[in-house]
């Protein structure tokens, strides 16, 4: 009797917890003007006009592929840095290793507002402005810290007696780096990409700074068109939709390593 | 692509202010490397390296700068020993 | 185990270094220079020393959007640390509920922030969102979050538990997990009841994680901006701005460089602050057993 009173009390949450987003999709999936004429508990005349609109209107899909391009390239550059960072805080001991730590996080933690009006003086000097390298060095702020916190979670787990086995055996530090360690602790790389591939993903403010009209990411783009008169909200939640899939997709494919970076904290 | 600092607007005291902190934390990493000293417990509640105590020092000062300006409106000049004393108190002390 | 002592290691972390170096020192040390100086135009400006850190100090708005904040920050973490303890009770141990509990719990954490915001206007909505609907003509409770302030901040606050809670129930989870499972088997010898085995063997053993989830839910809600800004814009009023909301009015949108800079010094002080409680936490649940 215990057991199925908690289960029907998750079975209440999950559906409370899903229940906005489809209510999303079912606006994606009507008109506007169905949308504003009618209230419907799901879609009668099921369209995909919406969808179609944001393929094929560019200064929709282009937004998709200006965060697509600068996420990656932050992903990119705050792996391959972070990396033997975190190599470096789990196996060595040096001086101000933890205040350096201690730094890195306090960037993790820095409030965006702080940084976007310098960044953008800083980007704009450097002629960097509305690219999609700025954008991504920026996110690196927020995320460089994030990968070698989780990596470093991740390496820890990793006995030093292999390194020292390697070692002995005569690889040096880059190639038992590269071709024993980095293979070992794939999962964690896995997932540390994820997160900063999310982090960049959802990150507002910054990306909006740093954009006037080649870069601008699709965040930008929705918030500008729920501030203009004559919302269209169908529009407004297939474009909500679309930024949902990339998120669910990879969550799929980290589903099993994901409780344990939740459980380092490292989030 | 001109390069200029102009847009960063540097004053004398800003630019005192950050080469001061600059200069502390070379001092502490030389300081470090040549003679490491222990974790250990004074007045604050946590066991703190100089590396921290300074850190702590640093924020209290800021929090007593901004208690200075935001409830009186005496001088600067006054405050800064004030300052000064109270790092050196958190890092022999602390 | 003792790390190895080496100072050569400082090589591998000299790119992270640069690279966050770049990124954080120079607008810092830029937001210094702006905080002193009434800018009036680019390359023209007058020393006015510490006056906008009088004049922020004394700003009521100032003080407004900060006790808000920390009510806000409060209310987060009373109503989710509860909730999320119960929902990581109540989640599955084996089988495949497990990955699909999981799943589900984390899809709300993977959503972009304004979307978040995105999809909370749609459904608050009192003409046609379920929630704002459901209200107004079911209940016949009017609703309506654009128009009262009351309103504004308890579909904020649906919204933040909504988003947020998740992740505290992972953590949660997690700790739970980590329990071996002779402890519980001595409980039952015991004959402990559900609530002592609660009170005293699994409570005490998720503190470490428990720590983690509250700071780290503490800092982020201090810093939430994307979701209410695109939710109710800091509105109705002022009844919605929080701290960041405030200090990107000032500064982007007014662009008050002086006072904003003077804002966000004090702003990153008090984050600052923070930062060095949670990492000196996570440094004890690092030497703890835990985790």
């Amino acid at each position: 009797m215990k057991v199925k009173k908690k289960t029907i009390g998750l079975v209440v949450y999950f559906i409370l917890l899903m229940l906005p987003i489809y209510w999303m999709l079912n606006m994606s999936l009507r008109s506007n003007a169905d949308i504003l004429a009618f209230f419907t508990l799901y879609p009668k005349n099921i369209t995909f006009a919406n969808y179609i609109k944001i393929f094929t209107d560019s200064s929709w899909y282009m937004g998709y592929v200006n965060s697509i391009i600068y996420v990656a390239l932050n992903t990119v550059i705050s792996l391959s840095v972070a990396l033997p960072a975190a190599y470096a805080f789990s196996r060595y001991q040096f001086v101000g290793d933890k205040q350096l730590f201690f730094w890195l996080l306090t960037n993790r933690m820095a409030p965006v507002a702080v940084f976007a009006l310098p960044f953008f003086q800083l980007y704009s000097t450097i002629g960097l402005l509305d690219t999609h390298i700025a954008v991504a060095l920026s996110h690196c702020l927020f995320n460089v810290p994030l990968a070698v916190w989780i990596l470093e979670g991740f390496m820890s787990g990793v006995p030093r007696e292999i390194d020292e086995t390697a070692f002995i055996d005569g690889y040096s530090l880059p190639r038992f780096f590269i071709t024993i360690f980095i293979p070992m602790i794939r999962a964690g790389v896995g997932v540390t990409a994820f997160f900063c591939f999310m982090f960049s993903w959802v990150e507002l403010l910054l990306a909006r700074t740093l954009t006037v009209t080649n870069a601008k990411p699709i965040s930008a783009i929705m918030t500008r068109t729920i501030s203009a008169t004559g919302l269209d909200y169908g529009l407004l939640a297939a474009a909500g939709m679309l930024t949902i899939v990339p998120g669910a997709l990879v969550i799929w494919f980290v589903r099993n390593h994901m409780a344990k970076g939740f459980a380092l904290g490292r989030v | 692509m001109t390069l200029t600092l102009k847009w960063m607007e540097w004053t004398v005291p800003g630019a005192i202010f950050c080469s001061t902190i600059f200069l502390l934390v070379i001092a502490m990493t030389i300081w470090q490397t040549v003679a490491p000293s222990m974790e250990r417990r004074g007045f604050l509640p946590i066991a703190t390296t100089p590396g921290d105590r300074l850190f702590v020092g640093l924020l209290g000062g800021v929090y007593i700068f901004l208690a200075w300006v935001g409830l009186t409106s005496f001088t600067l000049w006054i405050l800064l020993p004030i300052i000064v004393c109270w790092i050196i108190v958190v890092m022999l002390w602390g | 185990m003792e790390k190895w002592p080496n100072n050569k290691a400082w090589f591998l972390v000299i790119p992270v270094f640069v690279i966050v170096a770049f990124s954080a020192f120079i607008p810092l040390m830029t937001v210094i220079n702006y905080s002193l100086q009434d800018i009036l135009a680019p390359g023209q400006s007058v020393f006015v020393g510490t006056e906008w850190y009088k004049e922020i100090l004394s700003d009521y708005r100032l003080h407004e959007a900060l006790w808000r904040q920390f009510l806000f920050s409060g209310l987060v973490l009373l109503i989710e640390m509860p909730l999320g303890i119960l929902i990581a009770l109540a989640m599955p141990k084996r089988g495949w509920g497990v990955p699909a509990s999981l799943v589900t719990i984390a899809l709300p954490l993977l959503i972009p922030w304004n979307t978040i915001g995105t999809i909370w206007i749609i459904f608050t909505r009192p003409d046609i969102g379920l929630f704002g609907f459901g209200m107004n003509n079911l209940l016949g409770i009017p609703f309506d979050h654009t128009a009262s302030s009351l309103d504004a901040w308890i579909t904020v606050m649906l919204m933040e538990v909504w988003h947020w809670t998740p992740l505290v129930a992972l953590l949660a989870y997690a700790g739970l997990r980590a329990i071996p499972e002779a402890y519980y088997q001595a409980a039952r010898i015991d004959g402990a009841s559900a609530w002592s085995t609660f009170f005293y063997i699994q409570l005490p053993k998720m503190r470490g994680v428990l720590t983690i989830a509250f700071l780290l839910r503490f800092m982020d809600s201090f810093l939430i901006y994307a979701e209410p800004f695109v939710l109710t814009g800091g509105g109705p009023g002022n009844s919605t701005t929080f701290l960041s909301i405030y200090l990107v009015k000032i500064a982007l949108l007014q662009f008050d460089l002086g006072p904003g800079a003077a804002f966000s010094l004090i702003y990153f002080v008090i984050v600052l602050s923070f930062s060095f409680i949670f990492y000196q936490a996570l440094l004890r649940v690092g030497k703890g057993e835990t985790v």
